[in-house]
């Protein structure tokens, strides 16, 4: 038994085999890369016309805005990249793929989330980089240890949070039929709240982006700790410091939910 | 066989789904529907068994519970004396499916990569899998479509890609859901050969699904029937044929055009096809033979061609259900 494969053998061979796909195809997967860049502009379009005609947004300067558009950014298209495709389950649950999962020797949703890796996103990462690298120095005074630790953990505890908010949200696909929809505007939704200060929004949708879908950890409010700006009413700045908890509670929530929905799809009850 | 090691072994199995019914513009029923009912069933190690029903009766649904993809709503199976739920993971290392209507291979991927990762995905040492890998494309033919991306096979070489994919890391029992659906003759043959040739061989155990009667024929010793959920017979499919007393069919071609062969004894005369160039004559095997029929039908013309046509699985299910009073 020395000789066995690591533990980790199977995963590397299933992205492995995704990456080859990826390569086979290669002005395809251009294309997809460059639209992906455009999508990112898009976004950052929106967000530079806003910013033209008022000097802060939510209590932000400019500059903080668009640090917490950036880190927003770079967290989602990274889960995105990740763990985006588990939203193809209905498909998955349509054409039996599902059950090829069961048959193998492997946790189903390691095997849905190494199902795909779309490395097209990387080009909505980079329009985001590139924000954050024009960012950060207008909009960060005073460097502290703290400070870079912070900037340098916040896009993968951004990235693990919505990667919680993907695989919920293809849970959720056990019990609703086609319920795609109700399930995007929980993580494209949350991915577009995130972007921008949760000051902007009304205390009742700020709750909501904070304590149920968090997606204000996600940016604004380890931004807020980077700019050393109070936070607005019910949001203190120092919430900021939980992400990396907030971060491992969502999984923790996604995996229940999950384990919930392949136990009524087995009819194990739930 | 009956001293051998249990590798099914199912008691009272049972799995129900509900199902809800538009009654009225917003009351919906449920109703509970049991697609599996009481089912006893054993399989000893190196038995090869064919499990038909008519589509619905509750074949499928039986698989699943074997192999742990569904938890039954009550009964107790085990699948190599495993739970086959709770101990999915270690089953699923002994045990390989083939879902003839959906595929276990990457149909991106050039069929060769298909195997690579399996072979991770199970874990196997190179040292393991890569002779197994190349006795399985050797039998299975499979060297001149190694390169090609798995989407562009015709189906008879997914299939075989397929069943290959499934034995890669020896499974003691195979299970096959309708593997031969769709295949041309040559390739069916082609793959009953080749399953022979893997039981006579690695002794594996087989429980395949059909509709073809070949398949049974070629392949299994015993014969499952089940209906509405629950196994009506369980025997060989000479005992079968002779319980539903199912024909045969002698299609004799005839060197010239000859009147309806009619009135032949124990027979009825079924086609005729060509002005009378080619008949058809069906016979029950417990009152008369095919020789005998030859006999008969050599008097009046001159043969020269025939063969023998099985009854076919619907119509034996068919049969057996009506004698069982539905």
């Amino acid at each position: 038994m020395a000789d066995l494969p690591p533990a980790w053998a199977p995963y590397t061979a299933l992205l492995g085999s995704r990456l080859h796909a990826q390569t086979a195809y290669r002005a395809g997967f251009v294309m997809d890369l460059f639209a992906n860049v455009g999508i990112g502009l898009l976004e950052f379009v929106e967000i530079y016309v806003i910013l033209t005609h008022t000097s802060t947004l939510g209590a932000m300067s400019a500059s903080g805005a668009l640090l917490v558009f950036a880190l927003a950014n770079i967290g989602f298209s990274l889960a995105d990249l990740a763990v985006g495709h588990v939203d193809n389950l209905p498909t998955y649950l349509r054409a039996g793929t599902l059950d090829t999962f069961l048959l193998r020797p492997l946790p189903a949703l390691a095997q849905l989330v190494t199902s795909d890796v779309a490395l097209k996103r990387l080009g909505r990462t980079g329009v985001a980089l590139i924000v954050l690298a024009v960012a950060t120095p207008t909009a960060v005074a005073h460097w502290t240890p703290a400070k870079v630790v912070l900037l340098a953990l916040t896009p993968v505890t951004g990235a693990a949070i919505f990667s919680a908010l993907f695989v919920m949200a293809a849970a959720m696909q056990f019990w609703l039929v086609d319920g795609g929809e109700l399930a995007n505007s929980f993580t494209y939704g949350g991915s577009y709240a995130a972007s921008y200060p949760a000051s902007v929004l009304h205390l009742p949708l700020r709750v909501l982006f904070t304590f149920v879908v968090p997606a204000a950890f996600t940016a604004y409010l380890p931004a807020l700790l980077l700019v050393e700006q109070p936070g607005p009413a019910g949001l203190p700045s120092w919430l900021g410091w939980l992400t990396p908890l907030v971060a491992v509670l969502a999984w923790g929530i996604a995996l229940l939910v999950w384990r919930a929905g392949m136990r009524r799809y087995t009819g194990a009850g739930g | 066989m009956s001293s051998s090691e249990l590798l099914v072994q199912a008691r009272s199995l049972q799995r129900d789904f509900v199902v809800r019914r538009r009654a009225g513009r917003l009351r919906r029923t449920r109703h509970v529907v049991s697609a599996v009912a009481g089912v006893d069933l054993d399989i000893h190690a190196g038995e090869a068994v064919g499990y038909i029903g008519a589509n619905g009766a509750g074949k499928s649904t039986t698989i699943k519970m074997l192999t742990g993809i569904l938890v039954p709503t009550a009964g107790t199976v085990r699948t190599c004396g495993l739970d086959p739920v709770r101990e999915r993971r270690n089953l699923a290392r002994q045990v390989g499916v083939v879902f003839g209507q959906r595929s276990g291979l990457w149909w991106d991927l050039p069929l060769v990569e298909s195997f690579r990762v399996l072979a991770a995905l199970h874990r196997l040492p190179s040292h393991t899998w890569a002779p197994r890998f190349d006795e399985l494309v050797e039998r299975l033919e499979l060297t001149s479509f190694l390169a090609t991306p798995v989407r562009q096979l015709s189906l008879g070489q997914r299939m075989r890609g397929e069943v290959a994919a499934a034995l890669l890391h020896r499974p003691r029992l195979l299970v096959l859901d309708e593997p031969t659906v769709g295949l041309d003759v040559l390739s069916k043959e082609r793959l009953r050969a080749f399953l022979r040739e893997e039981r006579a061989e690695r002794a594996t155990t087989l429980l395949l699904t059909t509709h073809d009667m070949g398949d049974i024929q070629r392949l299994c010793e015993r014969v499952l029937v089940v209906d509405h959920g629950a196994i009506a017979y369980d025997g060989t499919l000479p005992g079968l044929v002779a319980r539903v007393g199912a024909e045969r069919v002698l299609v004799v071609d005839l060197a010239e055009p000859v009147a309806p062969l009619g009135g032949i004894t124990h027979t009825q005369l079924v086609g005729v096809e060509g002005g009378g160039l080619r008949q058809r004559l069906s016979f029950s095997p417990d009152l008369t033979t095919a020789a005998q029929v030859l006999a008969a039908v050599s008097q009046r013309a001159d043969v020269r061609d025939l063969a023998v046509e099985e009854p076919d699985v619907e119509e034996v299910v068919r049969r057996l259900y009506a004698a069982s009073g539905r």
